[in-house]
Formats: structure tokens, sequence, C-alpha cells
């Protein structure tokens, strides 16, 4: 017979997502995990985790892939099955978070594709209402931005942001798109899960340091160079890479993407609450 | 010289964006920008049409150049972007019909 099921509903970005398992001690783990994101809202998808004998988590590289209509998601520490037709997908991970993160991070960026949205190797946070994103390779300084920010700016994360369209019907003008980010679980060097909250996107900057804070702009195909740089996507895929490239596009016809020079003090916040509060040139990209 | 036909690989994402083309490889994710003139060349890559035909009915309309020049500048292109695996070139037609 088989034994009790446990289930939490963890929703991210808007997206409820069901996790059951029949390990109470992997149900206690990511309650604790999830803590400010689990829901009670109905599920949209599911996934079944089975628990198997414990692996290191693994720095391997990922492996996405297509097998008929389903993914497949494979690491040396998880296995996963996902099926998109039914929004089913069955998990055999050891009972790490990081495991977990894994699974649950590749999973969200196969959902957003298809929704026009993606995960960005971006801190985030929301500022007088609006979120501001700040990208960049690895010691740019998004966790600095983070640092620096002052007490009444609600962190998002420190590391991957979830950004997608408010509305989940394509616009017939990309340009006109409205685009939210959310908070996330998922943390950096901070070691903070973001607030689970969202605001309409002001802007993205791409970080570099320097001896003092500016911003330039950026012209539309480096903007989107950049951003296909810093979008999570696992698959070597070209249909999803097709996808995505048309939201890096859309996404860039519709908001300013700067880049940001900055000094690490925290007056380079009030440069970004000033770029916030002056009016920014109409975006004239044509996209096709 | 042989005839040269070149076809967009299938593992190529391309969009345009302000005036310019840029192709992803989803491979390697390596990403281009090409100019006005690559972009007529990419855009003409059907895999049946020859270069040399190419050349004459786009480029050397279009931007008042002579053939023998553009003929040399297109290959060197064609060459370039073969080597990232962005182009397939043949001494024959290709057979699979090429997206518009």
């Amino acid at each position: 017979m088989p034994g009790p099921k446990y289930v939490a509903c963890v929703e991210i970005g808007g997206i409820p997502i069901s996790l059951s398992t029949s390990s109470q001690v992997f149900h206690n783990l990511l309650l604790r995990r999830y803590a400010g994101f689990s829901s009670k809202a109905p599920a949209e998808f599911s996934l079944e985790f089975e628990i198997i004998e414990p692996r290191p988590a693994s720095d391997d590289d990922v492996c996405v892939r297509r097998d008929g209509g389903e993914w497949l998601f494979e690491r040396g520490d998880f296995f996963a099955r996902w099926d998109p037709r039914t929004g089913t997908g069955l998990v055999r991970q050891n009972a790490n978070p990081y495991s977990l993160d894994s699974v649950l991070r590749i999973l969200h960026s196969l959902i957003l594709a298809k929704r026009g949205g993606f995960l960005l190797h971006a801190a985030s946070a929301i500022c007088d209402g609006r979120a501001f994103l700040f990208s960049g390779v690895s010691g740019a300084g998004k966790t600095t931005m983070t640092r620096l920010a002052t007490r009444d700016v609600t962190l998002l994360t420190d590391e991957i942001s979830y950004i997608r369209p408010e509305s989940n019907r394509p616009e017939v003008q990309p340009e006109s798109t409205v685009y939210r980010a959310f908070g996330t679980p998922f943390a950096g060097e901070l070691a903070k899960a973001g607030e689970n909250t969202s605001a309409p996107i002001a802007a993205l900057f791409f970080l570099e340091k320097g001896p003092d804070n500016r911003i330039d702009d950026l012209t539309s195909t480096e903007a989107v160079r950049r951003l296909m740089r810093n979008i999570l996507f696992f698959a070597e895929d070209p249909a999803l890479v097709e996808e995505l490239l048309a939201t890096a596009c859309a996404f860039v016809a519709s908001l300013p993407i700067r880049r940001l020079t900055f000094y690490p003090e925290s007056q380079v916040w009030d440069e970004v609450r000033r770029f916030g509060r002056e009016p920014q040139r109409e975006c004239v990209y044509a996209t096709r | 010289m042989p005839e040269m036909y070149i076809a967009r690989s299938s593992a190529i994402a391309a969009r345009m964006l302000a005036g310019e083309m840029m192709v992803m490889n989803s491979a390697d994710s390596t990403f281009f920008t090409l100019n006005e003139v690559a972009t007529a060349i990419w855009k003409a890559a059907d895999g049946r049409t020859p270069l040399s035909q190419i050349v004459r009915d786009h480029i050397c309309k279009m931007f008042d150049v002579e053939y023998p020049q553009a003929h040399a500048d297109a290959e060197r292109f064609v060459a370039d972007l073969a080597g990232h695996g962005i182009l397939l070139v043949s001494d024959r037609p290709f057979t699979v019909e090429q997206p518009q």
C-alpha cells in the first residue's frame, strides 16, 4: 500500500506549482526553503519528487533536452522528466535544497519561455514603486548593489531575477508590453531570499564598477547581446533560442536598458532614483 | 569556377531589430550582428540560388558596387559565417526547404 503523500504549493513569479513527495523529511525541507513563497492558490503545474540515495550536489553542466513531447533535465544529483502538455513532471533527486533550486529554475525557465518571460542573472529591487534590475557577470556588483540599498528599497533577489509580461497574451506591438519583476527565493552571495512581491520594471542596468557613478546608453543590438548572455537557458534547442531571442528583442524595445558604471557607495542609489524619475526617451526600435 | 550555394543553418535564431539583423547559434550561444550587405546575403541564402546570382541580383543592385569586389567580399563573409556554423556551404543546391 502506498504511504502518505505530502504536498506543498510553491508560487514563484505568480505561477503556483504543486510539489509532492512521500518523504516527510523532504517535504519539511521544501517548506522551510520556500517559506515565503508557499501558496494556497490552485496549482497550475505539478512535480512529484522521488528521493534517491544522497549524492553530492554537482557542479557538472546540466543537460536539458527534448525527448519527444517531454523535456529531460539531468545532472549528477538529479534527473527530471517534464511534460509541458500535461503540466506534470517526475523528479528523482537526493534531499538537498541545491538540487531542488536547480530543478525549479530549469522548470520556470521553460514555462516562462512560452509566456514571453525569462530568468536573468541579475539583482532586482523595488524603489519608489518600480523594479530596477542590475545584471552583469560574476563580480560586476549585483550583490554589492543590493547591500548598498537604503531601507525603503525592497529586495527581490540578489542573483536570479524573474521577469515576465503582465499579460500572458502576446501584445500586437511588442514595445507596448509591460514587464514585471518578481521576487525569488534563489539567493546568491547575500544568502537571503527575496521578498515575495512584484512591481513593473522601470529599467535594466548592466553593471560595471568604476571611479564614479554614470549611466550610459547602449545600442539596441548591444542591449540584446548582453541580455542574451545573461538570460538563464539550459537547452541547446533552436526553437527555444528562437523564442528567447524574440522575447529579448521585445524586452529591449519596451524598456530603458543602460550601462551603469558605479562606485560602490550608497550614492549610486540616488543616481538610480533620479533615473527613475526622469522621463526616458521613447523607444523607437522596430522588431520583427 | 564552381558555383557556391549557401543555406542558413537550422541551429540558428535570427531577429531584426532597429534595422540590424542579429543571429545566434543555439549550439554554442555565439551572437553576431550583421551589417546591411551581410543581412542581404543572409536573407537570400535559400540553399538554391547560387552565390554569384545573389551578389548580382541583390548586392550589386542594392549597394551600387562592382561585381568582382562584391563577390570577393561575399565569399569572405560566407567563409566567416560558415566557420561559425551559421551558414552551410555546398557546390550544389541544398534539397531541404529554407524557412523565409
